[in-house]
């Protein structure tokens, strides 16, 4: 046997709420203020929750034709433009022998509902019927009721021709594309995987369906502050939207090619609570067993966690759920491990969110520096870790996990690690 | 599998690999639920006979639509098969997945609640997710209001539910995941389930649902310009002759049971149908590129992961686009393996229609049965074209033979290429 293969990032690319391009989402996050506000895409009036984080994203502003404005979903706009940042950063460049191996992972919680949303408006007349006219759907329906076609935009716009997977499992999706890409790449059925994930969720259908639930931030008086993780007064997650993608290659053909690495990707795992699609149990026993799983996989004994991305969504059920995960894990390093939150300043982009918060993983070991939770003002008692309350910290990380849980009971867990840490 | 003896391009085939080996992943449980067939041996029966499950679309009035005709399942009534609380929380793809996992939990004769907490994963591939959930809810969104938008909206239609509530229902609580990639899903996901039992789950539910055949399913498939407009159901999917107009959408879901062969051995399982023994996947290339499709070295990286030259295979399920281009490019793919005719080639899905996420598992069940049997199933409606492009297409009636490897293509929309090689397990 030969050793398993490393996987590392070479490029990151990312679109964000007040975030578009890597360096704008990372002077975001590190400011500790909201990109949280009213919603702006559509009149939101008579809808319990009428808050998000957008995107002031123009496809035209952001290297996009007309036709792929026309083609491409909102999601898919985000993922492409994401992709071919990381692609610029990574220095690969895609030769035949290169794109054969080349793979593509793309996460999406909700494909493209906002598409799906507004056309179907139009090919029912607002509804007036259950039979549709399908004289009215534009072009491109297809691809919208389909988020393969995600995954196809991102193989033309790179030239991949490996192995190529919409992986969706809801608010997870971003951190298990990631992992599906580690699987495809350790067993050596590809040596890049262009990984990632994206979603655009701001729209009627969506923000209609979190309100039936209450899941949401209802704080519609004072949006700056309605997300707020792990704070006494959260009331729910808000709603954002964007996308983040990476290159990931083997250690061994980002060294060959002379690529600079940001970071290893040293485990990802995953399990299923099997209780109910929303609910958690208090305990946070699953996913405390992903990340237990996680580290035995990255052989990181959780005194040697620098660093925590929690999933962080403002819910009261999920924050305490989390908690009790970390606490189960970590043990005494609970107590003394920065956790935080960056749901608090771009809100909840549900399966875009598990890749936007791994590449501020991979941020944070670059710089040196732990974005905050912001609107942390009054901690709940139950919340009792250290989550980098309001201010950004200067401190070096070595070793980042970052952890999801998702509708559907998904829990899921990845571990970053700076290239050449001691570990 | 031996990602160590894998070359960059192209075959290294070293002859069939021993399948004796105690981690092969071994299929102990199937389950289809088809519109020839509800349940395994219904479909079998109906697919080994022959018998169309095509036919006129009922579940709505498709009276003002250019398609007419398309496969949807008879005779399933969901609360005959899962819980009645289940029922407004779920999309027809769902309860399709709950039945299938539970008919081949019991075919596998597999108790979840025997195994450790974790050891059980759920690997699903869906192509629409609850589309007809969406429509419903849309509905109510734009002719009522927000507030009749209802609670099982927020999980009942994405495309992560049907695993989610196979796990719930089943207690699966080992890594499980979700992959949509159109028609090639289920084989996907099969794959996914070997890299499960890899590393170290003891046993994992895999396969695929799709339940396309509502207006908006259908309304929305339509504008990909691919789907067929024949009227008559017997002769609507031709794949491979000169009538070729385009797919017929069917509904359906199929479910494996996956474990390892030692595992299984020891647990005394009542049924090994084959082996997962070959894997391979690719994306074509933009066609704008005039690069070729891809389809044939997704096949070509199975065959040499399964340790296996293309003399070994003893028939091929096809993928049968039904489209002229697409057509010669998979006949073109097939010959340019395994030489002119020489090879069977079935079609079952031309009694089903293209099931989506489910379409390729299915054939992954039918490609087991015929190695079980002996038996490659027909093909129905079609074939004109099949020897002038190089096809021995299985026609006119099942056609016995003895099977030790089986080939499965499909491909997706977009450009998706996946194919899986099936083994006798001596």
């Amino acid at each position: 046997m030969l050793p398993p293969r490393r996987v590392v990032i070479t490029g990151i690319g990312v679109v964000a709420p007040r975030g578009i391009g890597v360096k704008n989402f990372w002077e975001t996050l590190t400011s500790g203020r909201s990109a949280t506000r009213n919603i702006t895409a559509f009149d939101a009036t008579g809808f319990r929750s009428r808050i998000a984080a957008e995107c002031d994203f123009r496809p035209e502003e952001n290297g996009l034709t007309e036709e792929q404005a026309q083609r491409m979903s909102r999601s898919s706009q985000f993922a492409h433009v994401a992709a071919r940042e990381a692609l610029e950063q990574s220095g690969l460049e895609v030769t035949d022998r290169v794109a054969a191996r080349m793979g593509v992972a793309l996460g999406s919680a909700v494909g493209s509902v906002r598409e799906l949303d507004r056309a179907y408006r139009d090919i029912s007349g607002d509804g007036a019927s259950w039979e549709l006219t399908p004289g009215k759907a534009g072009p491109y329906l297809a691809d919208y009721n389909t988020p393969s076609s995600l995954v196809r935009e991102i193989a033309w716009l790179t030239g991949a021709q490996g192995p190529a997977a919409m992986i969706s499992a809801g608010c997870t999706s971003g951190l298990d594309s990631v992992g599906y890409a580690c699987d495809i790449l350790r067993e050596g059925s590809a040596d890049v995987v262009i990984a990632g994930a994206t979603d655009a969720p701001i729209t009627p259908i969506t923000v209609a369906c979190f309100d039936a639930i209450k899941a949401t931030s209802a704080n519609n008086a004072d949006p700056g502050h309605a997300s707020r993780p792990f704070d006494r007064d959260r009331d729910g997650f808000v709603l954002g939207e964007g996308a983040a993608v990476f290159v990931l290659e083997t250690a061994e053909h980002a060294h060959a090619r002379g690529a600079q690495v940001i970071a290893e990707v040293a485990a990802f795992a995953a399990r299923c609570n099997a209780h109910h699609m929303t609910a958690l149990r208090p305990d946070g026993r699953e996913m405390s067993a992903a990340i237990d799983s996680a580290l035995a996989t990255a052989r990181i004994a959780p005194e040697a966690i620098d660093y925590i991305n929690a999933h962080g969504s403002g819910t009261k059920q999920n924050d305490r759920h989390e908690t009790a995960a970390y606490k189960r894990s970590l043990g005494d390093a609970a107590r003394t491990t920065p956790v935080s939150s960056i749901k608090s300043v771009i809100g909840h982009s549900l399966g875009a969110i598990g890749s936007i918060e791994l590449a501020a993983c991979a941020l944070a070991i670059e710089h040196g520096v732990i974005p905050p939770t912001a609107n942390l003002h009054t901690p709940d008692p139950d919340c009792d870790l250290d989550y980098v309350p309001l201010e950004a910290r200067e401190q070096r990380v070595d070793v980042a996990l970052s952890v999801g849980s998702g509708f559907g009971g998904f829990q899921s867990a990845a571990v970053l690690v700076k290239e050449g840490a001691n570990r | 599998m031996n990602a160590e003896h894998r070359t960059a391009h192209g075959p290294a085939a070293t002859g069939p690999r021993a399948v004796t080996d105690d981690e092969l992943p071994v299929v102990t449980g199937v389950s289809v639920a088809a519109p020839n067939g509800l349940g395994t041996e219904d479909f079998w029966t109906a697919t080994r006979k022959g018998v169309s499950g095509l036919g006129p679309i009922t579940r709505f009035d498709a009276s003002s639509y250019p398609v007419r005709v398309a496969g949807e399942i008879d005779g399933f009534e969901a609360r005959e098969h899962i819980p009645s609380r289940l029922l407004p929380a779920t999309d027809r793809a769902t309860q399709l997945s709950l039945a299938t996992t539970e008919w081949a939990l019991h075919d596998a004769d597999l108790d979840p609640a025997a195994f450790e907490e974790f050891a059980g994963s759920v690997v699903t591939a869906n192509a629409v997710g609850g589309v007809e959930f969406i429509q419903r809810e849309l509905q109510s969104l734009w002719s009522k209001g927000p507030r009749y938008v209802t609670a099982y909206m927020s999980y009942a239609w994405f495309y992560g539910v049907n695993t989610g509530q196979v796990s719930i229902r089943h207690q699966l609580k080992g890594p499980s995941g979700v992959v949509v990639t159109g028609q090639v899903g289920g084989i996907d996901a099969l794959a996914q389930a070997r890299r499960r039992l890899r590393s170290g789950q003891r046993f994992v539910v895999a396969g695929g649902a799709d339940a396309p055949v509502c207006p908006y399913g259908l309304t929305a498939a339509m504008t990909a310009g691919n789907l067929s407009t024949g009227a008559d159901p017997a002769t609507a999917y031709a794949p491979f002759d000169g009538s070729a107009r385009g797919h017929v959408p069917g509904e359906g879901s199929a479910m494996m049971i996956v474990e390892p062969l030692g595992a299984a051995r020891e647990r005394g399982a009542r049924n090994i149908y084959g082996a997962i023994t070959g894997y391979g996947s690719t994306f074509d290339p933009h066609p704008a590129t005039g690069q070729p499709p891809t389809l044939a070295r997704a096949a070509r990286i199975a065959l040499d992961d399964a340790g296996l030259a293309p003399q070994d295979i003893g028939a091929v399920f096809a993928d049968g686009a039904a489209e002229a281009g697409a057509d010669r490019a998979e006949a073109a793919a097939i010959v340019d393996l395994f030489g002119p005719g020489r090879v069977p080639v079935a079609l079952p899905k031309t009694m089903t229609g293209r099931m989506y996420g489910a379409g390729a598992a299915a054939d992954v069940v039918s490609a087991l049965l015929a190695i079980r049997d002996g038996e490659i199933p027909p093909a129905v409606g079609t074939g004109g074209l099949a020897e002038e492009l190089g096809l021995d297409l299985v026609l006119g009636g099942p056609r016995p033979a003895a099977l030790d490897h089986v080939l499965v293509l499909a491909r997706g929309d977009g450009g998706f290429n996946s194919a899986a090689v099936v083994s006798r397990v001596s």
